[in-house]
């Protein structure tokens, strides 16, 4: 129960880290701390508070955070290793360890390559893989996934739905990555409408990648409409699929009209990080909805000792 | 005895040729500068021309942003006053800031001058907003300011640097190694967003900056027809033909930007 708790202080760290990396870049202060792993030549965590000012109090502040949840995530890693007898589950936690590093090192490559597109994005996209594994990790670990009270739904359609919706929104957080690390936020001005019309009367990069996150919007939209439409309509008796389909619902909404506020007040500082905190709660909501999804799969493996050899539960099994 | 010396010698002289002692640039000329193809141009002070004229804001001058330094107590306290960008500044109808140039018509290369153009933070402002600099020519980047500067280059053609000034009194040297293709290479500083500066970067000496009311002058020119450029950072760049004789000094070239232009 305690790891599980630490667990979600862990995804909680993270919400925040997300916070500080989506404030460097909407207040464009990615550079504003030249060097790594050093800040203006002092130790990272020698670095004078007094000196925390402009862009450095964000960037600086950046890869503080980031040093706080590497340390809970070693913390973290540490704990399931020792308490977990699921070996999958101990493997979960030595990636996550190692997605922390290399998203430290992400991000000092970038600062010291000056911000190439690519690097940032990949910087954005394994951010939003650590949370998932950080969210996925508290899941496992949570009394309703180690001894559920309910037999887990058995639902190919809704496995197949939610799995899907899940990779779309990764994908449509990428895209909009990679349109935020190449200065394209308003590469269309206008919103809901496109120059003034459906389509961009020319093509150019920037406008490309602008164009593909509003298309992506859609479908991601349609896709999550299809899997709460499911949940409600096949599952609504479920409160551990309910909720998070209820919560996909509500983040999506807010999604889209923070998108549209990025659009209208021309990427304000506010609007413009909390369309990416929301990007990224909306990730982790669908993810818990596929996972629960799944869970009936891991049902024979929930509580079976390390080492010990069990026949795989059916379904059926599973619900009795 | 003798061939042990002998060996020695050997052994430190290659040492030396392998450490590039033996090719020690001259002081003053940088390191990184690439020799020219074309024949070093010699002007005739006796037969040097001048070009001069005035940049001309047609219509009522956008008003400059205002500035926010509340995120630096240090740049509070060095700004007494309401501070706002220099993105235009005009006196007398002039337009000032505008970097004025010889985009074509020269021959030749034109050796770089040795001494440093002091480029200084000063009261989180950069002194000057806009500057011309030779290829070669190095720029003392000095922060006078009790904050701390970075100092970010975003070129197109040269190596982009972002360089840490954390003290006051700080000074460090960058050289463009190459004319830059879009002419103007922006500075700015990540840590105070409101600082930005441009640097008109040449391989020639033939530029000059507009005084707030417009004047400039380009002088010690060889006898010649060119092509004249001004820029301005929000309003672009505008052309024009001259053609100078020998000891002329043509005060006519003029150029008139549109304010409205740059009111987005």
């Amino acid at each position: 129960m305690w790891l599980h708790r630490y667990a979600k202080l862990v995804s909680a760290a993270t919400v925040l880290l997300i916070v500080a990396g989506g404030l460097v870049t909407s207040t464009g202060s990615g550079l504003a701390v030249p060097d790594w792993p050093t800040s203006y030549g002092w130790n990272m965590f020698t670095f004078p508070m007094k000196h925390m000012v402009g862009g450095i109090f964000y960037e600086h502040g950046h890869r503080l955070i980031a040093s706080g949840v590497g340390f809970l995530t070693i913390v973290l890693a540490f704990w399931i290793w020792r308490a977990e007898r699921r070996r999958w589950m101990r493997m979960l936690g030595l990636m996550a360890l190692g997605s922390v590093c290399l998203q430290g090192a992400l991000g000092g490559i970038t600062v010291l390559y000056f911000l190439p597109t690519a690097v940032s994005t990949a910087h954005a996209g394994l951010a939003q893989i650590f949370f998932c594994m950080t969210v996925a990790i508290a899941l496992f670990t949570s009394p309703g996934w180690t001894a559920p009270k309910y037999s887990p739904a058995d639902d190919h359609l809704l496995r197949l739905v939610a799995t899907t919706t899940t990779a779309f929104i990764y994908l449509q957080i990428i895209v909009g990555a990679t349109m935020r690390h190449s200065e394209a936020g308003l590469a269309i001005p206008d919103f809901p409408l496109v120059f003034g019309g459906i389509f961009p009367p020319e093509w150019t990069p920037q406008i490309a990648i602008h164009y593909a996150h509003r298309v992506g919007a859609l479908i991601v939209m349609l896709a999550i409409a299809a899997t709460v439409g499911h949940v409600w309509f096949h599952h609504a008796q479920r409160s551990e699929l309910r909720k998070p389909a209820l919560a996909l619902a509500c983040l999506v909404l807010a999604q889209v009209t923070l998108g549209a506020f990025v659009i209208w007040s021309e990427k304000n500082v506010a609007i413009n990080t909390a369309h990416v905190v929301v990007g990224a709660l909306t990730l982790a909501s669908s993810l818990v909805l596929t996972l629960r999804s799944h869970q009936v799969r891991f049902s024979d493996r929930a509580a079976r000792p390390m080492g010990v050899q069990t026949p795989a539960l059916t379904a059926s099994e599973a619900r009795a | 005895m003798h061939l042990r010396l002998l060996g020695v010698l050997l052994v430190l002289s290659f040492g030396v040729a392998a450490c590039g002692g033996g090719s020690t640039p001259p002081a003053g000329t940088p390191a990184t500068q690439e020799p020219s193809a074309a024949p070093t141009a010699t002007v005739d002070p006796a037969t040097a021309a001048t070009v001069a004229g005035k940049i001309t804001l047609e219509g009522t001058p956008p008003a400059n942003a205002p500035i926010r330094m509340n995120a630096d107590p240090a740049c509070v306290a060095a700004n007494k006053t309401p501070q706002t960008q220099e993105t235009f500044v005009s006196e007398a109808g002039g337009l000032g800031n505008v970097f004025v140039y010889v985009q074509s018509g020269l021959t030749g290369s034109f050796p770089a001058p040795t001494t440093p153009l002091v480029f200084d933070q000063q009261a989180c402002r950069y002194h000057p907003h806009v500057f011309g600099v030779q290829v070669g020519q190095p720029i003392e980047v000095v922060n006078s300011d009790a904050t701390l500067h970075n100092i970010h280059a975003t070129p197109k053609t040269n190596a982009e640097f972002n360089t840490a000034q954390p003290i006051k009194g700080m000074k460090t040297t960058h050289t463009f190694t190459a004319k830059e293709a879009d002419v103007v290479v922006p500075f700015k500083c990540d840590v105070h967003g409101w600082m930005n500066a441009f640097a008109g970067v040449l391989d020639h000496p033939y530029f000059a900056v507009s005084k707030p009311d417009g004047s400039f002058s380009i002088p010690n020119l060889p006898p010649g027809s060119y092509t004249l450029a001004a820029w301005h950072e929000k309003l672009g760049t505008q052309t024009l033909q001259v053609t100078v004789a020998a000891k002329e000094s043509k005060a006519d070239a003029n150029f008139t930007f549109k304010a409205a232009a740059g009111a987005n």
